[in-house]
């Protein structure tokens, strides 16, 4: 099957620092796929260059087999690869609602609409409600976004990623941060998309036990170079992996899969 | 649609109503005048609002676009005739020049970081003095020219209406503009640019949409102005206009559009008060210092101008506010609360 996201080669260096390292990897349509690897192991970084955020210093990403080289990160984000940040990114001083209700309008390309008032576009404003019933938000929606949890934020941003509704979701560490009795809804709303199997998701984790229950196959990033790129199975079972990355914490993970 | 009537309903439209019942029950010229000139700034200051207050643009050029209005008005008024076709025409013609020139200034200026932006906007108005300056076959140089008004004008009280009708009609044209979906994206450019662009919009379009409309007005007022004093100078183009729409602005409250409307009356009618009582108080006749405290005691009192300390004060007393932070919120945004 024709990869709907690849890359060739993919690097970028800082001055004398190559924090991603010809990076070749390939992501099935409607697939899962995890990213992990240590603090510094370049998966940001990574992320940054699929989104457009930063342009590589050599090789290129093809989407659906298109080079993405001369794609701003508007356009990609138009083309149909969304992402979420690992630092909450919201609009502080708006409501819940016109947070998603902004990614719901650019998702139905009502750009340049000036006398219109915008309450009078019921649909968006029911879908952006539906989103929020989605991520458990629904009981915030006139809340400003500033007095919103932690967590409560990152559910927002999922649900503005969503509203945009592109092939691609890009997600930097949704859980991070975040305290441990928030974490299962997170994780809840991910199964939930991935069910409704319309979506190719990529994700960056540190909870091995959420990423082995959610993905379909994981990929190890360690100094910028791809580690290892297989099955939840292989992975855990990769001496390499073991001795990189996963140390200590391999054993319980195992006996916990077994 | 049912048709919902609240305070705020009731309360513009008495202001309407004593605005225009106003002229008859005392015509005194110096309160005509007065109130002209309050509305003619209210009209520069709610075009600065959408830039400074709804999306988060600070210009310090924006006397330019007044200048361009006022001047374009007065020059051809001067050059061709004084009548109200020319008249009309000048302001179509201003306010496509000022839609043109802020079109090309954001375009080049607005990619750039905010605080260089504003440095760019003082130069390019600065360009635009010296050429009012030195084009003196046109605009006679420093000292400007004199020029007749349309013979309708000559009424104070015709030229009162002309104002007051435009002011109502780009008050309504401008609230329903920042409540449309681009409006809403201003907001949000405002809030948070770079999340703006993530989420696909192209925000240097819409900080040019801002400004060209902002420039429209704001030429619109210089033409209004023009004719009020049936003068013009380099005094339109300074930086002193700007800093008064600036100040408008911020006392009567930002992002709200009334405040600005408010600020404008505020300010004109202290200055009038002020220089007023320079005749028996000679101290007054610095009542520019006057103003800077009355402008410090705002900030301190009103950081979010009057418009917005009421609003926040009624939230509370409605019980709809308990957090301090939510001072920074948006009126629009709060109103869902009721």
């Amino acid at each position: 099957m024709e990869p709907i996201l690849h890359t060739d080669n993919l690097t970028i260096r800082f001055g004398g620092h190559t924090a991603v390292d010809r990076v070749n990897f390939q992501m099935p349509e409607k697939h899962l796929k995890a990213i992990i690897g240590p603090n510094g192991a370049g998966k940001t970084t990574f992320f940054n260059l699929i989104s457009g955020e930063l342009k590589p210093t050599a090789g290129d990403v093809y989407f659906k087999g298109q080079s993405l080289a001369q794609k701003s990160a508007i356009e990609r984000t138009r083309m149909g690869l969304g992402r979420s940040f690992q630092i909450t990114n919201v609009f502080p001083n708006l409501t819940v609602l016109e947070n998603v209700r902004l990614a719901v309008q650019s998702k139905e390309k009502i750009r340049y609409q000036l006398f219109r008032h915008f309450k009078s576009y019921k649909a968006i404003t029911e879908k952006a409600e539906e989103l929020l019933a989605l991520v458990l938000l629904d009981n915030k929606r006139d809340a400003l976004t500033t007095m919103l949890s932690h967590g409560e934020k990152r559910k927002l941003e999922i649900a503005m990623l969503l509203a945009l509704d592109t092939e691609i979701l890009l997600l930097d560490e949704p859980t991070a941060g975040m305290s441990l009795e928030e974490v299962p809804t997170i994780l809840e709303v991910i199964r939930t998309i991935k069910q409704q199997g319309d979506k190719t998701i990529l994700l960056i984790e540190h909870k091995m036990d959420m990423i082995l229950d959610l993905s379909d196959s994981i990929m190890v990033l360690f100094n910028g170079q791809l580690l290892a790129d297989g099955s939840p199975e292989e992975i855990m079972n990769n001496d390499t992996v073991q001795h990189a990355y996963l140390g200590g914490l391999y054993d319980e993970h195992l006996t916990d899969i077994k | 649609m049912k048709l919902k009537i609240s305070l705020r309903h009731i309360a513009f439209f008495l202001l309407f109503a004593i605005f225009v019942l106003l002229p008859f029950v005392n015509d005194s010229r110096t309160l005509l005048i007065l109130l002209t000139q309050i509305f003619i700034f209210g009209i520069l200051a709610m075009s600065y609002d959408i830039l400074l207050g709804y999306t988060g643009i600070v210009s310090f050029g924006h006397a330019m676009f007044f200048g361009i209005g006022a001047y374009t008005t007065a020059v051809m008024l001067k050059q061709m005739d004084n009548t109200l076709f020319i008249f009309v025409l000048s302001i179509l013609i201003g306010m496509l020049f000022a839609g043109f020139v802020s079109f090309l200034v954001g375009l080049l200026t607005l990619r750039l970081k905010s605080h260089f932006f504003a440095m760019l906007t003082l130069a390019f108005s600065g360009l635009f003095l010296v050429l009012a300056e030195k084009w003196r076959s046109v605009t006679y140089g420093n000292d400007g020219f004199t020029f007749r008004a349309p013979d309708v004008f000559r009424d104070r009280m015709t030229f009162y209406f002309f104002v007051f009708t435009s002011l109502v009609v780009i008050f309504l044209a401008l609230y329903r503009f920042v409540n449309s979906p681009t409006g809403r994206i201003l907001i949000a450019v405002r809030e948070n640019e770079q999340r703006t662009k993530s989420l696909g919009f192209n925000t240097l379009h819409y900080k040019v949409i801002a400004s060209v409309v902002a420039g429209i007005v704001a030429s619109f007022a210089g033409s209004l102005y023009a004719v009020s004093l049936r003068f013009v100078n380099t005094s339109v183009m300074t930086m002193d206009i700007t800093l008064d729409a600036l100040l408008m602005t911020i006392i009567g409250g930002v992002g709200t559009l009334v405040g600005p409307l408010l600020g404008a009356a505020v300010i004109e009618y202290a200055q009038h008060a002020l220089s007023g009582m320079a005749r028996d108080y000679p101290i007054f006749e610095r009542w520019i210092i006057f103003f800077g405290i009355l402008y410090i005691l705002a900030v301190i009192f009103f950081p979010k101008g009057i418009i917005g300390s009421l609003r926040l004060l009624i939230w509370k007393w409605r019980g709809k506010v308990k957090n301090k932070k939510t001072q920074v919120a948006l009126p629009q945004e709060k109103e869902r609360f009721e």
